[in-house]
């Protein structure tokens, strides 16, 4: 057992220095605005070519085939310089893999450079009114058709989809297979026709995600993902990643960790142990869960459902850690601001990606093997 | 980079917790608490020979050295099997022991002059104190070769049972009376001690006593500077143990919660059981890679604030996993007769043990920020 990062150091000394010549001096405006998701589409492209947008694909994608521990140390750096939110992460850390992994040599093509280089931004569309937590209960219906098929239903809830390019998700293909049964997990343009997109104010009223309405949409048989009748399977594979490492680093969690500890510094009272403790604490679990990635990435064998370990902790964390930086701020901790936006963005980590009460429900029956309740 | 354990290190693990499977633990911690260490004594003879205190003491005192990481993945099973006994504190003064008999016999050449103090009033397990004058160059006093090399070999057999005080942090000898050797630092002298009045512990199997300080075995601020990493050392050995007595409440919680039926099914059916169970299992996870995090830094200078981070969030975990054990075995767990309610106490007297979670999120904020 040994942590020498040494291999690794001349990879972190290029990224910082690239980080330190090019992340803007000022924040970029919320990725959650018309305006900010345009900037930062603009940074992903920087990004892409100094080739830092998907390290760890291979190289024909955009990537540098980078390992799993160069990944991490990448995200450590990127976080630590301060440098912006990922627009393009649902595509990079959700669809990607799910490509890796069902998709065909001609969709990794086809699909995977314009996603490296921030010219297609992705939009995740799983959610509908009636399928939250409970996504096998989904409606919205993929009908084959000469070529292809036609989407109709609903989709809510889509990060990213008020300006994103493209979306992915399950439909149901097959209406007389059982829950799970009878999925398609498909690619569409959210400009295609037949599709109605309405942004939804998140609770700052910013439009972070948007309702889809599919009316005929058509979609050409290369755009679906995996077999037509398999979208439980493909979905499947793409939540390990999303409870998983990939969609939070730990970097992020370190950088804002020690954020915290400089905001103590600067704001904080000596005799406020209790909020002192607070502060401690966040920065323990920011270094806990950095350990626990090198812990992963260190096994052979298939994390599988212990990714929903990892999402309960980070999601807590990142909440925890925002509300002691509020608190600390004191009067100024409602003010908007890079805290607050860091609060607002958080407190949706407990619910979506599966909310943390299915996390448990998973841990407590597939990790723990209790025994499972009657459900359908 | 692998931060696993590798095969040796697991199968070391994997052996001690068969040889504690097979020793009856439950039943040696009750009669320890009764006063009848006999059993005790002899598992600790056992875990000597399976190499526990070998990791902890230097090879020319039969030992491999300090071996960090073996040496947290024994305390974990020390803490999974509830074992009685001073172990932290033994490992923490063969630490103790090794620097300041390390600088003895020093490297400087006439550094230190030898003295011998009061040689008639040694006890034989105590031999007499020796101490090292300094000269105007070198270090004042160090504890002198004799003792510790009595001593080391000892520990590292099995036949030597220390314990001892580092107040503040510490400020009780546990189980100092069935210890050969008893220590305790205060400032920068390094004493012998004498063992009190016992005190109760929730934890029937941890007999507390304090100090009545003997003779000086050594003085200076070497002294200081070795009680401090003999301290991280304790530390990082409680924290471990912790980790394994919260891994165990929770098998032992689920297994409870798979069988025990009420409303005609398991009550592992219930949501509310499996999130408390969940809960415990998602800090348990993060606590273990802490501890592991803290043994790799053994020897350099954020050993210690990482051993704190390592031992404020293991106190929480296992802590919580013991309310989380308590909770779903409802009143059998509340009884002093059901062999896991002696893990839930020991839960929580470790918490407190080797300095409390408020202690130790102190220690980390002033490295963190300076003092």
């Amino acid at each position: 057992m040994d942590l020498d990062l040494s291999s690794v150091e001349p990879f972190r000394a290029e990224v910082r220095a690239w980080l330190r010549a090019h992340v803007p001096a000022a924040p970029l405006p919320s990725l959650e605005t018309k305006e900010g998701f345009a900037a930062h589409r603009a940074w992903e492209r920087r990004l892409h070519e100094a080739r830092l947008s998907v390290v760890s694909w291979p190289e024909e994608y955009g990537g540098r085939d980078a390992t799993p521990l160069e990944w991490l140390v990448f995200e450590e750096e990127y976080y630590a310089a301060g440098a912006p939110g990922r627009v393009g992460q649902n595509g990079i850390n959700l669809l990607a893999p799910t490509l890796f992994q069902h998709g065909t040599p001609e969709q990794l093509a086809r699909v995977l450079p314009p996603m490296a280089s921030g010219e297609v931004i992705w939009a995740q569309a799983w959610s509908e009114p009636g399928a939250g937590s409970d996504l096998a209960s989904l409606r919205a219906t993929a009908t084959r058709v000469a070529g292809g098929w036609r989407l109709n239903g609903q989709k809510t809830w889509s990060s990213r989809a008020a300006f994103a390019d493209r979306g992915f998700g399950p439909f149901r293909s097959d209406p007389e297979a059982g829950r799970h049964h009878g999925l398609t997990y498909l690619m569409f343009a959210l400009d295609a026709e037949g599709v109605t997109r309405r942004p939804i104010g998140r609770i700052d009223g910013k439009p972070a995600f948007a309702e889809l309405f599919f009316d005929d949409v058509f979609v050409p048989d290369h755009d679906v993902i995996g077999e037509p009748g398999s979208g439980w399977r493909v979905a499947m594979s793409t939540t390990g990643n999303e409870r998983g490492l990939t969609l939070r680093s730990p970097g992020r969690f370190l950088a804002a960790a020690d954020r915290l500890v400089e905001l103590w510094q600067a704001h904080g009272d000596p005799a406020d142990t209790a909020l002192r403790d607070r502060v401690a604490d966040a920065w323990i679990r920011a270094r806990a869960y950095r350990l626990k990635g090198f812990e992963t990435i260190s096994r052979t064998e298939d994390v599988g459902a212990e990714s929903s370990v990892n999402k309960i902790f980070w999601s807590e964390l990142d909440v925890a850690l925002h509300e002691t930086a509020l608190d600390l701020l004191g009067p100024d901790g409602e003010l908007a601001g890079e805290w607050l936006e860091g609060y607002v963005f958080s407190l949706a980590g407990p619910i979506y990606a599966g909310t943390n009460e299915i996390q448990r429900n998973v841990i407590a029956e597939r990790v723990l093997g209790l025994p499972r309740a009657g459900r359908p | 980079m692998k931060f696993i354990l590798d095969a040796e290190q697991r199968l070391f693990g994997e052996t001690l917790d068969k040889l504690l499977a097979q020793a009856g633990t439950p039943a040696v911690a009750r009669d320890w608490a009764a006063g009848r260490p006999e059993p005790g004594l002899a598992l600790w003879r056992s875990l000597a020979e399976a190499g526990l205190f070998a990791v902890a003491v230097p090879e020319r005192a039969g030992g491999a050295g300090v071996l960090p990481v073996e040496l947290v993945t024994a305390f974990h099973e020390l803490g999974r099997h509830g074992v009685p006994g001073p172990y932290a504190e033994t490992v923490a003064a063969a630490v103790l022991l090794d620097r300041l008999s390390i600088l003895a016999e020093g490297p400087a050449e006439g550094a230190a002059a030898v003295r011998r103090s009061g040689a008639a009033e040694g006890t034989p397990d105590a031999p007499s104190s020796i101490v090292a004058e300094g000269t105007a160059d070198a270090p004042s006093s160090f504890l002198a070769e004799g003792r510790a090399e009595a001593w080391l070999p000892g520990i590292a057999e099995g036949t030597v049972v220390a314990s001892l005080a580092l107040p503040p942090l510490v400020p009780y000898a546990l189980d100092a009376d069935v210890a050969s050797v008893v220590l305790t630092v205060e400032g920068d002298e390094l004493r012998t001690a004498a063992p009190g009045q016992v005190r109760e512990s929730l934890d029937p199997a941890r007999r507390l006593f304090p100090v009545v300080p003997g003779d000086v075995l050594a003085a200076g601020p070497e002294v200081a500077s070795a009680a401090g990493e003999a301290r991280d050392l304790g530390t990082l050995a409680c924290a471990a143990q912790l980790v394994g007595v919260g891994r165990r409440l929770l098998e032992v919680s689920v297994d409870y919660a798979g069988t025990r039926r009420q409303f005609g099914r398991p009550i592992g059916e219930f949501q509310a059981v499996k999130h408390h169970l969940a809960n415990a299992l998602v800090e348990l996870e993060y606590a273990r890679p802490l501890v592991h995090g803290a043994a790799l830094a053994y020897g350099s200078p954020d050993f210690s604030h990482e051993v704190s981070a390592a031992k404020a969030m293991a106190s929480d975990a296992a802590y919580g996993a013991a309310r989380i054990a308590l909770q779903v075995h409802g009143a059998i767990g509340y009884t002093d007769e059901y062999d896991p309610s002696l893990l839930i106490r020991k839960a929580r007297a470790l918490r407190a043990a080797w300095g409390s979670p408020a202690d130790h999120r102190a220690r980390v904020m002033s490295a963190l920020t300076g003092p």
